[in-house]
């Protein structure tokens, strides 16, 4: 298990879950041309929900929440996404696309703009908002993944876990009511690792609803509310962390969780 | 460690040793001489043999450049004044120094107007290239192309007004209508300038060009260098959006678009330019109406603009193509729409990325304008090879005439490329 968790408690008081639905998939499937990867996924996420979803690589756990804000299109079942059903209607993605953030693996900042810029493009662009206050807002969500400092400096000069926690201010600049995150700490050395956990954390508590694809287990146990763990595009096994990691049921689980785990 | 002190481990320094200056051999020309030319035997050679080759060159041209004749009426006063000496006659240069320029027949008394058309491109292009500037100084390039129609072709003033209007009016439906539907925008936009274009043209007097302010001049009568660097500035600007358009369009979903854009790109790239001129001087004149004459500079103009369209778009298409899928990805997950997406992400680094080519295409373009020669256009190739040439007085002077006609095109194109590498540098952010 990872042993960069943060030492500090953790301050759970506004970890709530709310009786609201934020994310409802129901028989979803999917293909990649004959290859079957998603498997009717049945999934409810309500308001203030703190998912990891685990499994092996080419579970079809990316794909399942690249689904959620249409970066991949899915071809049966229903996706509803804060009220709004996702379908081919350009004006529903952009829509969902807005109130979802989005972390991923390679950060995927713009190169050719700064930080700030970085952080205030969509809010000017998408929201409209006016650019002093969108860049206050940038500021301020800088400040709190703590690198306020590099607000003028371009991606290529920080490294991959500042780079991580602007992507992270960058989403939330747009004050998403959901985020997903694909294995955001799995291209980061470890010792960067944990300054993007310790963000993803601090969000946490301040109950942001989040569906997190990660390997770090010891983020789960101490921050998600449930763990699903998926194999071959299925959802094989959800549970509450405590007895997810120390009672798994299923076979597959158990394999993956000693291999992972190191027993 | 050196040996002196090996026989003891313990050392203490009680004299200090004053800095001396390195041997003579090893600091400034000596020291470099040998380290860049003479550093080996073969090297050695290959510095003398250089010197040898430079030697001769020099020994040949410089005599005859500057034993040059610059005064004189002819060829054979030239000979004359030379008397069997080598020497250049750069004469030809100064005595046709206006037809090298302007061509054989742009009315002599009217030279100011390309001229001044030049200084204002220089103020037009500015802010384009150079987009530290003030972005307030773009509205002077929106009207300069209409400005300097007007001071080249002169005639009715109203001409360039409609056009104007034209584009303004197509303009503003754009953006009125634009924003809710891009194919309304655009479609209501290209109407609303054809309208304003033909209201505008029975607007404009019957002979309102014949009393004008500035006499008209036809496009038959333009020519010299003038007329490449009309040729190369209006084809350049053209061709790049349109050749980002057709990169963006053969990336489509949207099949109908993808394969006319493909179909275009791959039917003119497989055209030779010259056939293009051909048709543009001769057989475009049938698709037209009997009635209209199009006017031989515009075919012209859309012929090379097509053709080096069809290049400057694969050049993006590579850019496009360079770019990690996640730029588009975190466009996409950001709520952007497409033309968000394109004009404030991808575009901004797949251009980045195409300089190069880009700059390829634009200095190749440049230099293909002298082909307008072949469908007797009197460009400044046209120039040399026709009336200059062939006039008894120059007949014969290649070197001069031609020299001078590379060393034009040298000069522009080096200031392209020069320039292409300051923007590169300007735009190295990500510091890979």
């Amino acid at each position: 298990m990872s042993e960069l968790m943060s030492d500090r408690a953790i301050d759970r008081s506004k970890m709530q879950v709310s009786d609201e639905v934020a994310i409802e998939i129901t028989n979803m499937n999917k293909w990649y041309g004959s290859f079957h990867v998603l498997r009717d996924i049945n999934l409810t996420v309500n308001q203030g929900e703190r998912i990891v979803i685990a499994g092996p690589s080419g579970s079809g756990k990316s794909t399942l929440i690249r689904c959620l804000n249409a970066l991949e299109e899915h071809q049966q079942g229903k996706i509803v996404v804060d009220g709004t059903e996702l379908s081919n209607d350009l004006k529903n993605i952009d829509k969902i696309r807005s109130e979802v953030g989005m972390v991923f693996q390679h950060f995927n900042l713009f190169p050719h703009l700064t930080i700030l810029e970085n952080c205030t493009l969509a809010p000017i662009w998408v929201r409209k908002t006016p650019k002093k206050e969108a860049e206050e807002r940038a500021m301020h969500f800088l400040e709190k993944v703590k690198i306020p400092e590099q607000a003028h400096k371009y991606p290529g000069m920080l490294s991959g876990g500042q780079q991580q926690r602007v992507a992270i201010a960058r989403s939330l600049c747009m004050m998403p009511r959901i985020m997903l995150f694909d294995e955001p700490t799995s291209a980061l050395d470890p010792e960067m690792i944990k300054e993007v956990l310790d963000t993803m954390i601090e969000l946490a508590e301040e109950g942001m609803t989040m569906l997190c694809v990660t390997h770090e287990m010891g983020f789960a146990r101490q921050v998600a509310n449930r763990v699903i763990f998926m194999d071959a595009g299925q959802i094989v096994e959800q549970n509450e962390p405590e007895e997810f990691f120390n009672n798994p049921k299923s076979d597959r689980t158990k394999l993956f969780l000693s291999q992972i785990l190191g027993h | 460690m050196s040996d002196t002190h090996a026989h003891s481990i313990a050392f203490v320094r009680d004299t200090e040793i004053p800095p001396s200056p390195p041997p003579a051999g090893e600091t400034g020309v000596v020291k470099w001489l040998r380290e860049n030319l003479f550093s080996n035997a073969v090297n050695s050679a290959l510095t003398i043999a250089s010197l040898l080759v430079i030697y001769i060159l020099l020994s040949k041209t410089l005599p005859w450049l500057l034993n040059g004749v610059w005064t004189t009426n002819s060829l054979a006063e030239c000979r004359e004044v030379l008397q069997g000496k080598t020497g250049a006659c750069f004469s030809v240069l100064t005595e046709r120094w206006n037809q090298l320029l302007y061509g054989f027949k742009y009315p002599s008394d009217q030279y100011w107007r390309p001229n001044l058309a030049l200084v204002l491109l220089l103020f037009a292009i500015a802010p384009v290239l150079f987009f530290d500037l003030p972005r307030k100084l773009l509205a002077f390039t929106a009207v300069y192309p209409f400005l300097a129609f007007w001071l080249i072709w002169g005639g009715t003033i109203l001409a360039p007004i409609v056009a104007l209007v034209g584009f303004a009016a197509g303009a503003f439906v754009f953006q009125t209508y634009g924003k809710s539907s891009f194919a309304v925008g655009f479609f209501g936009a290209i109407a609303a300038a054809f309208a304003v274009w033909i209201l505008g043209g029975w607007l404009i007097p019957e002979g309102a060009s014949e009393n004008a302010m500035l006499k008209a001049v036809p496009s038959r009568d333009l020519g010299g260098f003038m007329l490449n660097l009309m040729l190369g500035v209006t084809c350049v600007s053209l061709s790049l959006p349109l050749g980002i358009a057709l990169a963006l369009g053969r990336q489509s979903d949207m099949p109908l678009i993808k394969w006319m854009c493909v179909v275009f790109i791959e039917f003119v790239r497989g055209v030779p330019l010259i056939t293009l001129l051909f048709v543009a001087s001769v057989m475009l004149a049938y698709f037209f109406p009997p009635e209209s004459t199009v006017d031989l500079f515009l075919r012209v103009v859309i012929m090379i603009t097509m053709f080096s369209a069809a290049y400057i778009a694969e050049v993006i298409r590579g850019g496009l193509a360079a770019l990690p899928k996640g730029q588009y990805e975190a466009a996409d997950s950001l709520g952007l729409d497409y033309p968000q997406a394109m004009r404030l992400i991808i575009l901004p680094q797949a251009l980045k990325i195409s300089i190069p080519g880009i700059v390829n295409v634009a200095v190749g373009l440049f230099k293909d304008t002298t082909l307008v020669s072949v469908i007797s256009m009197f460009d400044l190739v046209g120039m040399i090879r026709g009336p200059i040439l062939a006039s008894t007085e120059w007949n014969g002077v290649y070197w001069e005439l031609l020299g001078f006609a590379a060393l034009l095109f040298f000069v522009v194109c080096y200031g392209i490329s020069q320039y292409s590498q300051w923007l590169e540098r300007r735009l190295a952010t990500d510091h890979r």
